[in-house]
C-alpha cells in the first residue's frame, strides 16, 4: 500500500498570472505529492467534476482577479452539494485579509498569500489532509 | 457483489475515480471490485498514444474524442506523466489540453504518475483500463509519457497503437531505427501546419516501403491537431484498424498477448511482496545482502537460496 497525496492545482477565472501556481505546484511536487494543474481560465464546475475524476485530497485554487469571494465560495459550494466532504480546500493569490474570515466560513480551510514559505503550504497540507 | 462494483458498472464517476486510486496504491481493498468487475471488461477499443514529448499527443487526444463524443461514444482517457524518482511527485500536466472535456458526462479523465514503472507505462495500467471498460466506455485512449526510442510496452496493452512523430526529428536514417518504430499500427505527423512535414511523410513512406513481410499497409496520417486537421481521416484509419484486427484474427492474438502481460505483472508484484515483506524471508534477504555487499556472497546464488526457501 502506497498511499500519496494528490493535489489539483486550479487557476479559476479569468485572470492570466499562473506563475504562483506553478511554483506551488513544483514544491508539492518535490515533498512527493502527484499535482495535477488545469491551466488557466476554469470554471468551478470544471475544477469540480476534475476534482472528482481524479480522486484529489487537496484542491488548491490560486487567483489574482479579485473573484475570490465568488468563484472561491463556489467551488467550496459545488463540493458540498455534491456530498463531497473529506477534499482540503485551500487558497491562494491576491488575497485581502478582510476576505479571510468569510471565505473560511465558506469551507477555505486556508488562505496564502503573497511571500508564503512554499514550506509552510506544503507542512499544512500535510498535517491537514482529510483522508 | 461489492456496492463499490455496482456503482463502478454504472458508471458512477466517484466510484471509479476511487477504485482507480486503491489500484494505484496497490491496496488489497481493490481486489474483491476487480475480480467481480472482470466480467464486464473486454467490450471497449483501447488505442494507446505515444510517441516523443511535445509531440502533440494530448491535444491530440483531445481531438479523437470529441469526434468520438460527436457519435456518441463514450471516452475514457488516462493520461500517465512521469512520476519523479528523486521525490515520488509528479506534476501531472496532460489534462490542461483536454479541460474543455471536463463537463462532459460521457468523458472520464484520470492523470496518472509513472510510479517507478519503466516503459512509458504506470504499474496499475491494467487494472485501470479494466475498470473504465467496465464502467461502460467504448473508447478508452491511453497517452504514455513522452518516449524516446525505447519504451514500446504500450503495444502489450492498446488493440491500436498510434505512433506520433512531428517534422524535423532527423534524417531518414532514424526512421529504420528499431523500437518505437516498430510498434505502430498507424503514423501520426503531428503539427502538420509547421515546415517539414512532407519531408517526414515521404521518409516514413520510404522506410514502410522496406519492410518486406507485413500483412497489412500501415497508414500515415498527417494532422494539425491545434488546425483540427486530419482528425477525421485519422479516426477512420483507427476503426479500420479495428476492423483489419477482426477480420484477420489478430485481434484475438493481441487480446492474449495483453492477458499474459496482466497475468504475469500480478504475479511479479505479489511474488516480489512476498519475497521482500514476508517477514520469515526478510532475514534471510537481508542476510544475503550484507553477504553481497562484503563480497562472500554473489547475487546469483542468493537467488538461488532464497528461491529455494521458497520452493522447498
Amino acid at each position: 500500500m502506497v498511499k500519496k497525496i494528490r493535489v489539483l492545482v486550479a487557476k479559476p477565472g479569468l485572470d492570466g498570472h499562473d506563475r504562483g501556481a506553478k511554483i506551488v505546484a513544483r514544491a508539492l511536487r518535490d515533498a512527493g505529492m502527484e499535482v495535477v494543474y488545469t491551466g488557466l481560465h476554469q470554471t468551478a464546475e470544471q475544477i469540480v467534476n476534475t476534482a472528482i475524476q481524479e480522486d484529489v485530497d487537496v484542491v488548491g485554487l490560486s487567483l489574482l482577479s479579485g473573484a475570490h469571494l465568488t468563484l472561491f465560495v463556489d467551488v467550496a459550494r459545488l463540493l458540498k452539494e455534491k456530498d463531497i466532504h473529506d477534499v482540503l480546500i485551500v487558497g491562494g493569490g491576491i488575497i485581502p485579509q478582510d476576505d479571510v474570515p468569510t471565505l473560511k466560513k465558506a469551507g477555505i480551510a486556508e488562505v496564502f498569500g503573497p511571500g508564503t514559505p512554499v514550506d509552510e503550504i506544503v507542512s499544512f497540507i500535510k498535517k491537514n489532509v482529510k483522508r | 457483489m461489492t456496492d463499490l462494483s455496482a456503482r463502478i458498472l454504472s458508471g458512477d464517476p466517484r466510484a471509479i475515480a476511487r477504485l482507480i486510486t486503491l489500484v494505484e496504491n496497490e491496496s488489497a481493498d481493490a481486489i474483491p471490485t476487480m475480480k467481480h468487475i472482470y466480467a464486464h471488461t473486454g467490450r471497449a477499443h483501447v488505442i494507446g498514444v505515444t510517441g516523443v514529448m511535445g509531440s502533440g499527443k494530448s491535444s491530440l487526444i483531445y481531438e479523437l474524442a470529441v469526434v468520438y463524443r460527436a457519435e456518441g461514444k463514450k471516452v475514457g482517457i488516462i493520461a500517465i506523466d512521469p512520476t519523479s524518482p528523486f521525490s515520488g511527485g509528479a506534476l501531472l500536466g496532460d489534462r490542461i489540453r483536454m479541460m474543455e472535456l471536463s463537463t462532459d458526462s460521457g468523458v472520464f479523465i484520470r492523470s496518472m504518475g509513472t510510479r517507478g514503472m519503466m516503459g512509458g507505462l504506470t504499474g496499475a495500467l491494467y487494472d485501470a483500463v479494466d475498470i473504465l471498460d467496465a464502467a461502460g466506455m467504448d473508447i478508452i485512449l491511453i497517452e504514455t509519457v513522452g518516449v524516446g526510442q525505447d519504451e514500446v510496452d504500450i503495444v502489450k496493452i492498446a488493440d491500436t497503437t498510434l505512433v506520433v512523430l512531428v517534422p524535423g526529428l532527423g534524417d531518414s536514417v532514424q526512421t529504420i531505427k528499431a523500437g518505437l518504430m516498430e510498434i505502430a499500427d498507424i503514423f501520426v505527423v503531428n503539427k502538420a501546419d509547421t515546415p517539414g512535414v512532407e519531408q517526414t511523410v515521404a521518409e516514413l513512406e520510404a522506410m514502410l516501403d522496406l519492410a518486406t513481410a507485413q500483412t497489412r499497409a500501415i497508414p500515415i496520417v498527417a494532422t494539425s491537431a491545434k488546425q483540427r486537421q486530419g482528425i477525421s481521416l485519422l479516426k477512420q484509419r483507427i476503426t479500420e484498424h479495428s476492423e483489419f484486427l477482426k477480420q484477420s484474427k489478430q485481434f484475438e492474438t493481441r487480446r492474449r498477448q495483453r492477458y499474459e502481460a496482466e497475468l504475469v505483472e500480478i504475479i511479479k508484484k505479489r511474488l516480489l511482496a512476498f519475497i521482500f515483506d514476508e517477514a520469515t524471508l526478510r532475514d534471510t534477504v537481508d542476510r544475503c545482502i550484507t553477504q553481497i555487499s562484503n563480497k562472500q556472497l554473489d547475487p546469483y546464488s542468493a537467488a538461488d537460496e532464497i528461491l529455494g526457501r521458497i520452493l522447498k
